[in-house]
């Protein structure tokens, strides 16, 4: 049966360059980045490498890159880090479609002495920026705001927002885990102050991230230990990932053209094709701009999970916005702030593209995807949803 | 990704009964589009007064749809009072078992059923009595305390789980936790007994519950049909034993050590016990 990967928001394939790369650090090149011999010195040596490839991806110096575990590390690091440093300083602005990992940490300060700003967004998925202009405070601490949504790939306009934070003084962070790789990545010409990366989502492994600290921002450690990344982030540097992650931003920067032409016409193509062949279906985001990869349509009187399993036996890995897939009962938080409408919020597919899938992948997703939607519907007690008509 | 069983498998990708019957006898619908699942069943009954047909449709995910293909299984050629005997745990147990956080879907289909029958009989559905406690699903009083004593539920995450009641805003927990609390006083506790709270059990302890449990609650029903049952060893987790009699020639006994000795044994000391047949 033919295998198609297209859920590569979720995590990607791990190229084999990058793999290439890694190996030696296990087995040849293990000593500590930061002992007094000549393996500990040639670890260093990559590490100073992976550096400088993470900061040429996104236009900063490499001393203003500190390596994470992953992106809810740098994204727990920018957040709780800048509430640290800025002790009288009480609220925080963010939105209310930001990955998990910055929007529990920001419920979880809410709950204590600090009160949180959760910018809504509009049906298309955009902010407003008089509101957030409105809601940057005295005592605001730090802007929080994603790049690209995960859910919908919509994209955040980040440079506007990062000219209107600057001239408030406030300190902005920019989750950019769904826009690396997808969207030319400028911490200078962004205005963005902490900016998070993750490896796995550009095909690095799982287990490796960054944050960009721009010189003379005001962080806390969140991991208190030894001196390593200048005392910004205690603990061993994760050799072998932090070396395949250096070698997979250097692969992003160099397949972006290829992102936002092929990858993206595919994306097109398989956007146009099932909206064209399945009835009751749209968009999420179709007004707004969107990364090059993403596709998060919705289908009405069908459920996200039934759609899954069916999507699975015919070899396609792809996601949801449903509740049923994640255990918990209600959907999608991106989905309801952008105001879904009911009959459809529970049948949200995302197909997520990366520069490893094919024309044939395509093909086999246009060809097997209508017939499993009408299939479920045909269970639907919603029957006039019947697969005959079609979207004009 | 859910670990479903491969018969909710099976009736998820063959869905048996599913449709309207057109003049049905009785019709019963529960859920809706906004909630995330909704089911619709109908039955005829046949010259005997037995459901003769029976037919669903679902929207929902893969466990909603195999819940209520098990369902139609379940009550075809049953009299109406046989049919209203079954609970959401027949329903589960009849697929092999459910996530337990999927456990509302068995819970939709006993629903269901139930509104039909009382659609049939022209009564009020039991679903619609009680006082709404969970508004984001609309869950009353009477249903989470049905769930409850069913299926000797002790945490507000479990009703959530059984129920979908506090499954949306959460403002209801405390509430939930009331109902809880009281059902636990009024029952005395008495439910608990069949299900026990599981605890860490020392080895000896396991071995003993092992052995009563394959004494009093295994063996007695392979006695019946002509079979019995050895242990053979305990080691950690593993539970060897020898099905002796009837059973050791039975085509079925594979199906006998799954669904029923490492089912029961799991039931009652501890859900991580894998049961293996002796080689001899």
């Amino acid at each position: 049966m033919r295998r198609v990967y297209a859920d590569n928001n979720a995590t990607t394939r791990v190229d084999e360059r990058v793999v290439e790369e890694m190996l030696p650090a296990f087995t040849q090149v293990y000593g500590n980045p930061s002992s007094m011999h000549t393996l500990g010195a040639e670890a260093e040596k990559r590490i100073r490498l992976a550096r400088e490839r993470v900061a040429k991806f996104i236009k900063a110096d490499p001393s203003e890159i500190v390596f994470t575990s992953c992106g809810t590390e740098s994204d727990n690091a920018a957040l709780f880090g800048t509430f640290e440093a800025y002790p009288n300083k009480k609220h925080i602005v963010t939105t209310k479609v930001e990955h998990p990992a910055v929007l529990n940490p920001c419920q979880l300060l809410a709950k204590k002495d600090y009160s949180v700003t959760f910018l809504s967004v509009n049906s298309e998925g955009m902010l407003d920026l008089d509101e957030l202009k409105d809601s940057i405070r005295d005592d605001t601490a730090i802007v929080s705001i994603m790049y690209a949504n995960n859910e919908t790939g919509v994209v955040f306009p980040i440079e506007q927002i990062g000219q209107i934070v600057k001239e408030r003084g406030v300190v902005f962070h920019v989750d950019a885990v769904q826009a690396a790789g997808k969207i030319p990545l400028d911490v200078e010409k962004l205005n963005v102050d902490l900016l998070s990366l993750s490896g796995h989502k550009i095909h690095a492994p799982k287990g490796v991230g960054a944050l960009y600290i721009r010189r003379g921002t005001k962080l806390r450690p969140l991991l208190v230990g030894g001196h390593q990344e200048k005392g910004r982030r205690g603990g061993t540097e994760n050799v072998p990932y932090i070396i395949g992650f250096g070698k997979a931003c250097e692969l992003a920067s160099e397949h972006l053209p290829e992102m936002n032409t092929r990858v993206k016409t595919m994306r097109d193509r398989l956007q146009n094709g099932l909206l064209k062949s399945v009835p009751h279906a749209s968009l999420n985001g179709a007004k707004s701009p969107r990364g090059p990869n993403t596709l998060s349509i919705r289908f009405e009187y069908v459920e996200g999970e039934s759609i899954l399993l069916l999507l699975d036996r015919e070899g396609i890995a792809a996601s949801s916005g449903s509740a049923c897939t994640s255990g918990s009962l209600e959907p999608s938080h991106v989905l309801r702030a952008m105001g879904v409408p009911y009959t459809s919020v529970h049948g949200s597919i995302r197909l997520s593209l990366s520069r490893f899938n094919t024309d044939q992948d395509i093909d086999h997703i246009l060809e097997k995807f209508p017939p499993i939607i009408a299939r479920l519907r045909e269970i639907s007690p919603f029957a006039k949803a019947s697969a005959k008509e079609v979207n004009a | 990704m859910w670990d479903y069983t491969e018969k909710v498998k099976d009736h998820f990708y063959n869905p048996r009964n599913v449709g309207v019957i057109e003049n049905p006898d009785g019709v019963g619908e529960v859920g809706s589009l906004a909630c995330g699942d909704m089911l619709k069943l109908t039955f005829k009954l046949d010259d005997e007064g037995k459901i003769g047909d029976v037919k669903f449709q679902t929207f929902g995910c893969g466990s909603a749809i195999a819940s209520a293909s098990a369902l139609t299984e379940l009550i075809k050629g049953k009299t109406l009072e046989q049919a209203d005997k079954i609970t959401n745990q027949d329903i589960a147990e009849y697929l092999g078992g459910l996530p337990e956080e999927k456990m509302h879907c068995s819970v939709m289909g006993r629903e269901a059923l139930e509104a039909a029958i009382a659609n049939y009989r022209g009564e009020k559905a039991p679903k619609e009595e009680g006082e709404i406690v969970c508004k984001c699903f609309g869950v009353t009083d009477k249903a989470i305390e049905r769930a409850i004593k069913e299926n000797g539920l002790t945490t507000v995450e479990q009703v959530t789980y059984y129920t979908k009641a506090g499954g949306g805003c959460g403002q209801c927990h405390p509430k939930i936790q009331e109902i809880i609390d009281r059902v636990i006083k009024e029952t005395g506790g008495g439910i608990w007994r069949v299900k026990p709270e599981r605890k860490k059990l020392s080895n000896i302890q396991k071995m003993k519950l092992v052995e009563e449990t394959i004494k009093n609650e295994i063996a007695p029903a392979l006695q019946k049909e002509g079979g019995d049952i050895e242990l053979i060893d305990i080691e950690g987790d593993r539970v060897v034993v020898a099905l002796r009699g009837t059973c050791s020639q039975c085509v079925l006994s594979g199906w006998t050590m799954q669904s029923f000795v490492q089912a029961k044994l799991r039931e009652f000391v501890s859900p991580e016990l894998v049961v293996e047949e002796a080689k001899e």
